[in-house]
């Protein structure tokens, strides 16, 4: 599964950061960054959280 | 019931969660699920087209296996039957309800004037904000301020009637609210406190001492009202909202999330309803669980947390503001415009809001409110003589 992080979209709320910090973070604006782009199996659980509590719809999890 | 953001959350968490049974979900608007932010913010200056507002994709929204309902209003609920009526007649048998119907924008006596709310309400303002045009905007909330915002940027003349004595004074303090104001003096948007509208008349709107404030385009923002209408009569509890436990749960197996839900929040001890957008996404899924998992449910108590553009100023607030006992700048500096202000409501930290700071600045402030930290532990002592607006001090 691969992680895809529209950047302009993101509104730095930190949700993401929040539901998977091994995935994310975020720059000194808040805008998100994307730390691991094919995360490990048990890092997915965090992501789904992440992609579903974006308030930007910013995330997508997608097949490979 | 409810296709926006908090009904849409419902859907996939329900869905991500294993439910694999018949999954309907209803929305009163023609158009798939969107994003409602930004409408007053990039939709509103033409810098996004309304493609950029869905929230999913064809094919995400496909993947979830809905009966998608669009463009049809719910119009009352048979609690002991467990089912939904809809506007084109149909009735909605259920097994499990989550209510997601939003609120609608408040309006004011006399003809016309816009609001915003939805897709539709944003472009048809959009097309009339051209240079030159004299804007009124009722109501310096967020969304006042925001629109205001976008409206001057525009080249528009931007007049921003308000009623308290400095914008949002209730819910960030005065001396935030002074900030705010200055904002918009500065830039020569026309902010005027302690002013009442009492109608929008042909030419403008008049105010509450018989003056007419001419304008071109009158924008209405001056709150919103839930979407509980059409429960009337349901039995549901119904007040300020639909009425609900800690676990979201108005009813057996009815649930309400987002803009239309008053819930118990534990971590504050208090119910709440929040209009916020990150709280609809939350909310939703919390109530989701919840329904699909009765013997595990978990009480929904989470920091709420809402952001707000104005002119160049990224505001963030994590908490509860309103009701605060006073108000502390721990980090940055008010007058440069980038800070971040503690909260206090008793003896807890109960709330913070920053402009212009880093992510890690705020971090730990929604840690500490989260946590239920106290204020004397957690609040530098000598700051708290900077800003005590709202009540006595600790």
């Amino acid at each position: 599964m691969k992680v895809e992080l529209e950047a302009d979209k993101c509104v730095a709320s930190g949700q993401c950061v929040l539901a998977a910090m091994d995935v994310f973070d975020q720059d000194d604006d808040g805008i998100a960054i994307l730390l691991d782009e094919q995360p490990a199996a048990d890092h997915l659980d965090g992501v789904r959280e992440a992609v579903a509590i974006c308030p930007a719809a910013a995330i997508r999890l997608v097949d490979q | 019931m409810g296709a926006s953001a908090a009904g849409l959350a419902a859907a996939e968490t329900l869905r991500r969660e294993g439910y694999a049974g018949s999954l309907t979900l209803v929305g009163d608007e023609p158009l798939a699920p969107y994003d409602r932010p930004p409408l007053s913010k990039q939709v509103l200056a033409a810098e996004w087209e309304p493609e950029r507002l869905a929230l999913r994709t064809p094919d995400d929204l496909a993947g979830l296996d809905l009966d998608l309902r669009l463009g049809v209003a719910a119009t009352g609920l048979q609690l002991l039957g467990g089912a939904v009526e809809l506007a084109d007649g149909t009735t909605l048998p259920y097994d499990g309800l989550i209510l997601a119907t939003g609120v609608r924008p408040r309006r004011l006596p006399g003809a016309g004037g816009h609001v915003l709310r939805t897709l539709d309400d944003a472009l048809r303002l959009r097309d009339r904000l051209t240079p030159g045009r004299r804007l009124v905007v009722v109501g310096a909330g967020f969304l006042g301020a925001e629109a205001a915002a976008v409206a001057w940027r525009l080249g528009c003349e931007v007049t921003l009637l308000e009623p308290a004595p400095v914008p949002l004074a209730h819910a960030v303090g005065a001396e935030v609210g002074a900030m705010l104001t200055r904002a918009h003096l500065e830039r020569g948007v026309d902010l005027r406190c302690g002013t009442t509208v009492t109608e929008v008349t042909e030419g403008g709107v008049r105010l509450a001492d018989g003056e007419l404030v001419e304008a071109d385009e009158v924008l209405i923002a001056i709150g919103s009202l839930p979407n509980t209408d059409w429960l009337d009569g349901s039995g549901l509890a119904v007040g300020d909202g639909v009425v609900c436990d800690e676990y979201c749960e108005a009813a057996r197996n009815v649930y309400a999330a987002g803009d239309v839900a008053r819930w118990y929040n534990p971590l504050f001890g208090q119910s709440m309803r929040i209009e916020h957008r990150t709280n609809a996404a939350e909310q939703g899924m919390a109530a989701a669980r919840n329904l699909l998992n009765p013997d595990a449910r978990k009480p929904f108590a989470p920091v709420p947390y809402f952001w707000s553009d104005q002119y160049d100023m990224k505001i963030r607030a994590y908490g509860c503001l309103r009701g605060h006992d006073e108000v502390t700048v721990v980090a940055g500096d008010l007058a440069e415009g980038r800070f971040v202000a503690a909260y206090r409501r008793g003896d807890r930290v109960t709330g913070a809001l920053a402009v212009g700071m880093p992510p890690k600045a705020i971090r730990q402030w929604r840690q500490a409110i989260m946590t239920g930290a106290g204020w004397a532990g957690t609040v530098p002592s000598g700051r708290t003589a900077e800003a005590v607006p709202g009540g006595a001090p600790a």
